[in-house]
């Protein structure tokens, strides 16, 4: 069966399945376990309806806890296991990790990649909500640079592989170093600041993102404390700095969070800009690596990953509950 | 608020520099590679996409037919125009020519080019070498005093001819050769090419690389798992939304935390487990997979969403005897459309534009690659310095996406907005 047809099929399947599911669950509750219209009604109601949110739920609990709650459990398991997965060797995967050079690079690159990305994505997406804001054209600007978040990542990669690009015939950065009389250089092989190259281009992706968020929360701040801080003679960048940012330092912060997690998570554009050569390797591209060949490793790695980013998971509910009481 | 105090029109100014600045940096990239995909292989190469629209001096290599050759005294003519069935040689006009693949370019038009055999002086020893010189049409070379070694030609014994070609702008040539002329010579010219763009590049991957499969497989992927979590979200958004319960708080607590879990560490434990249960690597499995992983963003964005409804339509359709599902599929569920538009949008998006899902959940093997993985896996290794190509393959990845993108950017922004500021 070809695929095509085979997705069709599914997709009547999962979505009809999924309405029988909801509509037959709640037919069969309210009419045959607990029916409204016996004497014993008003007990049968309050029964249905408390147990209603779980017949709602149910699916995507099922989604929720076998795809995304047991892998936790599961390769925290497999990552005390050897390659092959029948011997167990404690945290000897962790330990031998922890050991290699590779290793090092790769979580010394994460975090380049954690404090520049989100920074410089933020602070250029920051800057282009506060310009853009009183512009004519500001909503096409902001749409132009909103357009990277379209892209995929390895789409991304293959455009600023032409612009990185060795020959100066194509590439725009060594065609401007040709035009100065300089040498072609292939920036991806320049140590250390290669990374910076290709953290670019995750920056160039996130900071449409950063903009739309920060440029609704600047167009949110009241305007009589601008109005206020213009009368007592502050200047424009008085009033960004002093009455605009702290009142948006909450915006702020998310899209700092939302960014520094993505970061944790993106693989592609290493893995499709050098495949992690010339000490560029991060811990996602670094996981790839192991992925289908050692995979006690491979679930080491995705764990000290998910360590990393438990902080953050941490705030973020936390910040959620203040937010709901 | 333009005049006020405080603002001034010179700070107007530099806002619009910077702001075109900044545009121009993050369109350029995008351009170069647009426009690249619709030039030729040979123009690549010569130049830069940004000198695109100005025409490119390319070489060429002809070789016209031997039939016409005359001999005239001592030597052997052969004359007519190398534009005659020549196709696709630029303007017509050339602007340098040559006998030799190393100086393709060496004479201007209307100039003489020709090839002696020179005698040398090296080393105390006579010896001989070949020397190509140019000269005008109408005259005589003149022989320099030293070859490029720099050692000195002899007068004694003289230059002798072995064969000259003289080709003007036109493409109009005479080949001139010391031998019989019994097989078609090689000549070279250069000429400009006007700008050319071709749709070629885009022909290539669609029908011989298999480009056209990775598009249907990525549509493949991508459609039912953007559909697919829709409902089965909607109604858990539902219940975290309007239903009382008790852990109510905790499950949303609950999504929150998962929205952030790091897709890393699902990969081999559900590998394993696809395995299993016989599903094994198949489209199948990515769309379980996707589903799942696209579960917290969705339940979470619609459940914001539906938490601010108006309670009144709720609770009056509650006094009036809805039951929850009614109200759900009646009331809740058509009011929800923005909500599920931004999430449908964003799905899409990302199961479109997955390589680690698909690398992992997919067969290995060419007939179930996706564009992403097709483009990072074997085309960027097997096709790494042919940019048309790669250019091209690119960009049928990333139309579908930017076409979403662009004529639903609304819902985009609000779903961007909903699921992150509050």
């Amino acid at each position: 069966m070809s695929p095509a047809l085979q997705g069709i099929i599914t997709i009547i399947i999962g979505v009809g399945g999924c309405a029988a599911y909801f509509y037959a669950s709640n037919y069969v509750l309210d009419k045959f376990v607990f029916p409204a219209r016996t004497d014993d009604h008003g007990r049968n109601i309050s029964r249905a309806t408390m147990i209603r949110p779980w017949l709602f739920l149910a699916p995507a609990i099922f989604f929720l806890s076998l795809y995304l709650v047991y892998p936790v459990v599961g390769s925290f398991v497999r990552s005390l296991y050897n390659r092959s997965g029948d011997t167990f060797i404690g945290l000897g995967n962790y330990t031998q990790m922890f050991s290699e050079e590779g290793f090092r690079i790769a979580f010394f690159n994460n975090i380049l990649w954690v404090i520049f990305v989100p920074a410089a994505a933020t602070f250029l997406g920051l800057l282009v909500a506060q310009l853009t804001d009183r512009l004519k054209w500001g909503n096409l600007a902001k749409s132009l640079i909103f357009m990277p978040m379209a892209i995929s990542f390895v789409g991304a990669s293959l455009i600023w592989k032409f612009v990185y690009a060795n020959n100066p015939e194509i590439g725009i950065i060594n065609a401007v170093r040709d035009y100065f009389g300089m040498n072609p250089i292939d920036v991806l092989q320049i140590p250390f600041w290669n990374n910076f190259f290709i953290m670019f281009i995750l920056v160039w992706i996130q900071t449409g993102f950063a903009m739309v968020i920060l440029s609704a929360a600047l167009r949110g701040i009241p305007e009589e404390t601008v109005e206020a801080a213009i009368i007592d003679g502050a200047n424009p960048f008085q009033i960004f700095f002093k009455i605009k940012v702290p009142q948006i330092m909450g915006t702020i912060v998310v899209v700092w969070t939302t960014i520094t997690i993505l970061v944790l998570k993106v693989f592609d554009i290493v893995y499709a800009m050098t495949g992690g050569n010339f000490d560029t390797e991060i811990l996602p591209s670094y996981m790839m690596d192991y992925m289908f060949r050692d995979d006690g490793r491979a679930t080491a790695v995705a764990f000290v990953i998910m360590v990393v980013v438990t902080p953050v998971m941490v705030w973020n509910i936390v910040q959620a509950r203040k937010e709901m009481n | 608020m333009d005049n006020i105090a405080g603002q001034k029109s010179g700070l107007s100014i530099v806002t619009n520099i910077s702001v075109i600045a900044l545009v121009l940096i993050w369109l350029v990239p995008t351009l170069g590679l647009l426009v690249s995909s619709f030039r030729e292989r040979a123009q690549i190469s010569e130049t830069g996409w940004w000198r695109a629209m100005f025409p490119v001096e390319q070489a060429y290599r002809i070789s016209p037919a031997a039939d016409g050759a005359v001999q005239e005294g001592d030597l052997w003519v052969l004359s007519g125009n190398l534009f005659e069935n020549e196709e696709g040689l630029g303007s017509g006009t050339v602007s340098g020519f040559g006998i030799t693949s190393r100086a393709p370019g060496a004479a201007q038009p209307g100039q003489t080019y020709a090839r002696y055999e020179v005698f040398v002086m090296e080393d105390g020893e006579q010896d001989d070498t070949n020397l190509e010189i140019a000269y005008p049409a109408d005259g005589e070379p003149e022989f320099p005093a030293a070859d490029e070694d720099g050692n000195e030609i002899l007068t004694d014994p003289p230059p002798t001819f072995e064969r000259s070609l003289t080709v003007q702008e036109n493409g109009d040539f005479r080949y001139v050769d010391a031998d019989e002329i019994d097989r078609a010579p090689s000549v070279y010219i250069t000429a400009n090419t006007p700008p050319e763009f071709t749709l070629d590049n885009y022909e290539t991957i669609l029908t011989s690389d298999n480009m056209d499969r990775a598009f249907i497989n990525t549509l493949t992927v991508a459609i039912p798992a953007t559909i697919i979590p829709i409902l089965v979200a909607a109604f858990a958004a539902y219940a975290l939304a309007w239903m009382n319960f008790s852990g109510r708080g905790l499950l949303i607590a609950c999504v929150v935390g998962l929205l952030v879990v790091p897709l890393q560490i699902a990969l081999v434990p559900l590998l394993t487990l696809h395995n299993q249960i016989g599903i094994g690597q198949s489209f199948l499995g990515v769309w379980l997979a996707h589903t799942a992983f696209g579960m917290p963003l969705a339940i979470y964005l619609l459940r914001n969403y539906m938490v601010g409804l108006p309670r009144d339509i709720i609770e009056c359709a509650k006094v009036d005897g809805a039951t929850d599902f009614q109200i759900f599929t009646r009331i809740v569920l058509p009011l929800s459309f923005p909500a599920l538009a931004s999430f449908s949008i964003f799905q899409f998006l990302w199961t479109w534009n997955d390589l680690l899902v698909a690398k992992v959940f997919l067969p290995s093997n060419s007939e179930s690659w996706v564009m992403t993985v097709k483009i990072a896996d074997d085309l960027l290794g097997s096709r790494g310095g042919d940019w048309g190509i790669l250019a091209a393959a690119a960009f049928v990845s990333i139309a579908v996406p930017l076409l979403v993108f662009f004529s639903m950017q609304r819902f985009l922004v609000r779903g961007l907005l909903a699921g992150s500021v509050k």
